[in-house]
């Protein structure tokens, strides 16, 4: 197998950027521009040099890890050096130079781990979704993954559904036999069932695509309710043009921000009316009622009551004479002129995102595994209600059959492809 | 005549099936037995058939076997097993009469066109460059054959073990073939040893029946074989009895000399099958242990005891089998003992149940590892099936886990391997709701036809039941309205919408009665039962359609048969291990094995992957 060699820290430029290197040539390579390499897992200042000039190409610190308990499996080796882009391309044409060393393709560094049995698909999935986690919530979310929290889970439920066949296998197997007691298949449908809560509750718990992609908040209500001037807010930027025109957001507008932790993405929506709008509005429209559906939380800036269930009904514009006193109904009176309510807003949204969020050592399943455990979850659910034994053993033999590929082992093949198919290089 | 294409050794299940299959297949075939009037001899219990085992006689019975038709022909009790639940779990199991049951399958024999029965004891393999070329008898005559398959049972190193006796052979009263173990095991072959045993034999004239529950046979007439169109002889009662705390007091004083405990057997007894002496050692807190008095013949006045099966010494025997009601004053016609034997370890087996290290040796039944009748019978089916293939050229026959029991079977044994003696079980089969015993035929008939393996009344009956499948399912696709079905007295609520019978027969309550009257009176019942089963399963079969068709994707990749699984980076020293004996010849294979994690089966894939690039 060849080495490989890619930038593994973020793009440049940065303070610092890391080069990996893994493969059975990683020490020889390394050496070969460093001269003499620290001991194993212990850092070394060295002086990087052209392996066919000698000329001085950076300094950095050396890690070197060997196979196969390292990462990869393989031999590895870390450059850390500087940032600049310059740094990083000359590096990059130095190792690419070497005999038996060649730029990684992508996600080659997490398929060798998984060849090498380093870890399971499941912690390669996590891994992927660790690399490219950037808030706190993500991150752990995904760190739990990857050291096969879900892998341990589903072999806690597989073995808590292997006792419940048991006991229904017995009563199939052996019914000619009197030791088999009939309470065993009775108390089955209620074991089922309670698994399948407990599955229901991690199918529930937001995706880690939702973690990364941050949590959808969108700005809705009537045209000129003051849907844009709020979005700007919230930004600390003009995303929206603002006018006191009614109908001037057209399409919607999406703008990701970070706060405290929290990764939000915020739609400015067009103002829902019934008449007086022109066709392309009425796309517009169209598309706001699409954005309300797929919303976590939904601002309604409105006089009247919100049409949809679980909005968050704010006063908006209390700035405004002859509307500075919260009247019943809105949760909140803000102006996204004055700031007055800006921070309350910040709070109950954030605590709206962390009660719709996971806490943060929640385990966040990938869309994949998702998909999966809701079918476990309505076949284990279909099966507690199933009067015949027959069936209800049916279920759960399907129900591990799910399972197994959401860790792999079953089609191999199509998880395989399917996961490395979303790796970015270097990682 | 010394030259066959096949020669098979054992004239028990698994070796008659073996010789008439092959010889069905168009080999020429010897059945090489030391007495021929002990072919198709029931050595253990009267009975044929049960959970999970009915499904084998049944499949069997779709290759023209004969298994099936041999029981109908002693058929003296049917019970069907799990009658209160799904179709799937139901299993026939017939009480046979051990006379009637020997001279039916001889009979069967001695009609089998290609078969020749040797009598002698089977001494020696004889090999040429590591390839089997036939065998030389005790007696020193010499028979020549591509193919030979052994289906010599507990023959292999048996040892019988009563009490303090001890006797080399298989069943009593017979000589073990040791020479032919010896061979095999200094042909290096792996090897283990196993433990099985059978209860006392009661004289029934001095068993007190009336006061004992009997259990009558089934009155309706199913048979075991669809070809047989009646039972015909008459039918007996079975009765039941249950150890008692005395009883029990007996066995724990004997305990000390019965050869299970005081460590003489070494080999693993079958945990679903335990011996009275295993019952109470582990548990004794139980008041009592349930024993099915089984006639074992007509005119036969023998009774096998189901359930108290042992090895303690003769007087021990007595004491604990006048313990128990209704037999105070019975005798006992031959004490029960335990066997232990030789078995070659599975895993050494292709799905072909050929040894992978010497072409041409195929193994089948009880040297297996395997234990019953039935288990034996379906092995010897598919070692004569293929040793057949071998022999002759032609293709051969590999059943997989969703066809069939029978592939089940050997695939559990050729990857997985034994610990105890492997007894068929509904649970083995994932694809259990597909795999009725009433649907064999329609399962396996096309493969059996294929493999040229069918009489011709078989494959008549096939096909005229193609056309009457084809019939009945045309005639339940026909779209009724509610309106249709409430004038039927259906318990369903009315609506506009109409429906094809088949999915009205999927609603709880709605019968074939209301839904095609005309078929319910004139098609064939058993035929018309089993498409409304499918009917019913029917959502649940499409789901595991799409399981099937992801796991034949894994079965789809082969692994090369040198792949070197020590060179296959992050295995654990146990996974080589297992996957080195087993030898899965696809990653599917390897995925069923035990112990292989999904990482390490990600390995596998991307290392074959590459060794392919």
């Amino acid at each position: 197998m060849d080495t490989i060699f890619a930038v593994s820290s973020g793009a440049a430029p940065a303070a610092i950027s890391i080069l990996r290197l893994s493969g059975a040539g990683a020490f020889a390579a390394a050496r070969s521009l460093c001269g003499t390499l620290p001991e194993p897992r212990v850092a070394g200042l060295r002086a990087l040099r052209d392996p066919a000039s000698g000329m001085l190409l950076d300094r950095g610190l050396v890690l070197v890890f060997p196979g196969p308990n390292s990462a990869t499996g393989e031999d590895i080796v870390e450059l850390h050096v500087h940032g600049g882009r310059a740094t990083q391309r000359a590096l990059e044409a130095a190792l690419g130079a070497i005999d038996g060393l060649r730029p990684a393709e992508a996600g080659e560094f997490t398929r060798r781990a998984l060849e090498h049995g380093r870890i399971d698909l499941t912690e390669a999935e996590g891994l992927g979704d660790l690399l490219a986690a950037e808030t706190e919530h993500q991150r752990r979310a995904a760190l739990r993954l990857s050291e096969g929290g879900l892998r341990q889970q589903i072999e806690r439920w597989n073995d808590r559904l292997v006792d419940v066949a048991a006991g229904i296998e017995a009563a199939l197997d052996f019914s000619d036999e009197d030791d088999v007691p009939e309470a065993v298949t009775a108390q089955s449908g209620a074991a089922l069932a309670a698994l399948a809560n407990e599955i229901g509750t991690l199918v529930a718990a937001p995706s880690v695509e939702r973690l990364r992609d941050g949590v959808r908040v969108v700005i809705a209500g009537p045209p000129n309710s003051g849907k844009s001037t709020l979005i700007n807010r919230l930004a600390g930027r003009d995303v929206a043009i603002v006018s006191p025109t009614a109908g001037t957001t057209r399409d919607r507008i999406e703008v990701p921000v970070m706060r405290s932790g929290i990764a939000y993405v915020f739609t400015d929506t067009a103002g829902l009316r019934d008449e007086g709008a022109d066709e392309i509005e009425q796309i517009g429209i169209g598309r706001a009622i699409d954005a309300i559906t797929a919303s976590d939380i939904l601002l309604w800036l409105d006089d009247s009551p919100p049409a949809y269930a679980g909005a968050f009904w704010v006063h908006a514009r209390c700035d405004v004479p002859g509307r500075t006193s919260l009247p019943p109904g809105p949760e909140l009176a803000i102006s996204a002129a004055s700031g007055e309510g800006i921070e309350p807003l910040w709070s109950r949204l954030e605590a709206r995102a962390n009660a719709f969020g996971s806490a943060p050592d929640e385990m966040a399943i990938n869309a994949r595994q998702r998909a999966l455990l809701a079918s476990a979850e309505a076949i284990l659910r279909i099966g507690s209600a199933e009067p015949d034994i027959l069936l209800r053993a049916e279920a759960i033999r399907s129900a591990r059959a799910v399972f197994d590929s959401i860790t792999g082992r079953a089609n191999v093949e199509a998880v395989l492809d399917a996961l490395f198919g979303r790796f970015c290089i270097g990682k | 005549m010394n030259q066959f294409d096949v020669i098979v050794i054992g004239g028990g299940h698994a070796g008659t099936e073996a010789a008439a299959a092959a010889a069905r297949r168009g080999a020429r075939t010897a059945l090489v037995s030391f007495d021929p009037t002990k072919i198709g001899a029931m050595s253990c219990n009267p009975a044929i058939g049960g959970l999970g085992k009915g499904h084998l006689v049944r499949e069997v019975d779709a290759f023209d076997g004969l298994i099936a038709r041999a029981t109908d022909a002693a058929g003296i009790h049917y019970r069907m097993l799990n009658r209160s639940k799904g179709l799937a779990v139901q299993g026939p199991r017939v009480q046979a009469d051990r006379r009637r049951y020997a001279a039916a399958i001889q009979a069967m024999l001695a009609q089998q066109a290609n078969l020749t029965n040797v009598v002698g004891e089977a001494a020696a393999l004889n090999m040429t460059a590591g390839r089997v070329t036939g065998i030389t008898l005790a007696d020193g005559r010499e028979f020549s054959a591509r193919s030979v398959v052994l289906a010599t049972g507990t023959f292999l190193g048996g040892r019988i073990f009563r009490g303090e006796e001890r006797e080399v052979g298989g069943r009593v009263g017979e000589a073990a073939a040791s020479v032919l173990a010896e061979q095999l095991r200094s042909a290096g072959l792996p090897m283990a040893r196993l433990k099985t045993g059978t209860p006392p034999r009661l004289d029934g004239r001095t068993i007190d029946w009336t006061r004992l529950d009997e259990q009558p046979s089934d009155t309706d007439p199913w048979t075991m074989s669809p070809l047989t169109s009646a039972r015909t002889l008459p039918q007996v009662h079975c009765a039941i009895t249950r150890t008692t705390e005395a009883t029990h007091a007996i066995i724990r004083a004997g305990l000390d000399r019965s050869p299970l405990f005081g460590g003489a057997i070494a080999g693993m007894g079958p945990r679903y099958c335990p011996s009275i002496e295993d019952k109470i050692h582990r548990f004794g807190d139980r008041d009592g242990h349930q024993i099915f008095l089984e006639p074992e013949g007509l005119d036969d006045h023998v009774v096998y005891p189901n359930g108290i099966s042992t090895s303690l010494p003769v007087d021990v025997q007595e004491a604990l089998v006048a313990s128990i009601p209704g037999l105070e004053r019975t005798r006992i016609l031959t004490p029960g003992y335990a066997v232990e034997y030789d078995h070659i370890d599975p895993r050494a087996l292709n799905a072909t149940l050929e040894l992978r290290a010497i072409p041409g040796l195929f193994c089948c039944g009880q040297i297996n590892g395997t234990t019953g009748y039935e288990e034996a019978a379906g092995q010897g089916l598919i070692a004569g099936l293929n040793a057949a293939a071998h022999a002759l050229g032609i293709a051969p026959v590999i059943l997989d886990r969703a066809s069939s029991y029978l592939g089940v079977m050997i695939d559990d044994l050729v990857l997985q391997g034994v610990t105890e003696p492997y007894r068929m079980l509904t649970a083995r089969a994932e694809y259990r709701l597909r795999l009725r015993a009433d649907n064999a035929e329609t399962r396996l008939g096309p493969i059996a036809e294929a493999a040229g393996c069918l009489g011709e009344v078989r494959r008549e009956r096939l096909a005229q039941r193609g056309k009457a499948r084809a019939e009945i399912e045309a005639v339940l696709e026909q779209p009724l309205s509610p309106a249709d079905l409430i004038a039927r007295s259906a318990p369903i609520a009315p609506g506009p919408h109409r429906r094809p019978g088949s999915e009205w027969l999927r609603l709880a309550g709605v019968t074939v009665a209301q839904v095609a009257p005309d078929l319910a009176r004139e098609a064939d019942p058993a035929l018309l039962a089993e498409i409304v089963e499918d009917v019913r399963y029917a959502p649940y079969l499409l789901r595991q359609e799409a399981e099937i068709a992801m796991v034949r994707g894994n079965d789809a990749i082969a692994l090369a048969a040198d792949l070197d699984f020590a060179a296959i980076p992050g295995l654990s020293a146990e996974m080589v291990e297992r996957l080195s004996t087993a030898r899965p010849t696809t990653l599917g294979q390897a995925g069923r094995l035990r112990g292989i994690t999904p990482a390490a089966l990600a390995a596998i894939l991307l290392h074959a992957r590459r060794r392919a690039a």
